[in-house]
């Protein structure tokens, strides 16, 4: 079965269509998603930050690490619970979407940068916990996912329009 | 006095047509809005989660709130003039909106709290003269008002 096909019976499915015309069910499930927004993205954009030396350069990256990520994992969490509903609610909406793709697609990388990170420069943070600015490595880290996160930002806010398409 | 007429005049400026007669304008100042609501969101809850003791406990707060001051200023800046922007584009159905009031009250609450009551209370709270309770008080408070302002302001879009 093709993507699209998957989609279009997802489409069909009654949970699918319960959160559609449920008139409470997108509203309060779409807020969510943007509440907890702040929480995962203001959170991991300190921690990029600080990857980079840009703020809280007197608090150890350990510290960051064990105090302030599993903040941004939670609302992760939220996230990916509140997003993979909006796209079930409307699945052919996502799939032919160019930003829902896009996000997609920059979601993996950002997937990607974590796991590189975490077996690279990650794992030597206690040789540069206390520096104000952290390595190249670590910056670059930073760096990546700040850009990454902030245009999956730009995508998910641009789903709503679909310029694209002659249908409006 | 009746607010109305201030925004009708809003809605029909040069600035509020011109935004609201390009396809492009208003979604772009959403994603303005959206990204500096990610970095207020990141100050915002910095220092609250420090106040909780959930946060950095081991960095005094006076340092927690100074590193992080210039990104919520420079965020609130940024959600203030794409706001406008976004606002008299659309004056009219804020005027009819109850959530634009609802965010309007949330965000002088929040603004005046962040920057009297709370301001205060950090610029005190290295020297233990203020209990952990108090923190806690304090950035409850702020928590629910931001939060309050977040709502309503997604509510906006809801018709």
């Amino acid at each position: 079965m093709s993507l699209r096909g998957i989609c279009e019976w997802l489409s069909t499915t009654p949970g699918s269509v319960a959160i559609h015309e449920s008139v409470w069910a997108y509203p309060i499930i779409e807020s969510l998603h943007v509440l907890f927004l702040c929480l995962f993205a203001g959170v991991i954009l300190m921690w990029d930050l600080r990857l980079m030396g840009l703020v809280l350069r007197r608090t150890p990256v350990s510290e960051m690490s064990v105090r302030v990520l599993p903040w941004a994992v939670a609302g992760f969490i939220v996230m990916a619970i509140t997003g993979t509903l909006l796209v079930y609610q409307e699945p052919m909406r996502a799939y032919e979407n160019p930003f829902f793709r896009a996000k997609a697609l920059m979601l993996i990388l950002a997937g990607v940068n974590v796991f590189v990170f975490h077996r690279t420069i990650g794992r030597r943070i206690p040789k540069w916990d206390v520096d104000l600015v952290p390595p190249p490595r670590a910056r670059l880290a930073g760096g990546v996912s700040l850009s990454l996160w902030a245009m999956i930002i730009v995508c998910g806010r641009l789903i709503a329009y679909n310029w694209f398409s002659g249908a409006h | 006095m009746s607010l109305l007429p201030f925004f009708t005049w809003c809605e029909n400026s040069g600035l509020g047509s011109t935004i609201r007669s390009s396809p492009w304008m208003f979604p772009i100042l959403e994603v303005v809005h959206l990204l500096a609501l990610a970095v207020i969101g990141g100050a915002v809850l910095m220092i609250n989660l420090r106040m909780f003791g959930l946060g950095l406990n081991r960095q005094p707060l006076r340092e927690v709130a100074a590193d992080t001051r210039p990104f919520l200023i420079g965020s609130l800046l940024m959600m203030i003039a794409s706001g406008l922007l976004l606002f008299v584009s659309e004056a009219i159905k804020c005027y009819y909106h109850g959530a634009f009031w609802f965010k309007m009250a949330f965000l002088l609450l929040a603004i005046v709290f962040t920057f009297t009551v709370q301001r205060g209370v950090i610029a005190r709270a290295d020297s233990k003269n203020i209990g952990p309770m108090a923190l806690k008080l304090v950035g409850l408070v702020s928590l629910i008002l931001w939060t309050g302002v977040g709502v309503a302001g997604r509510w906006i879009g809801f018709s």
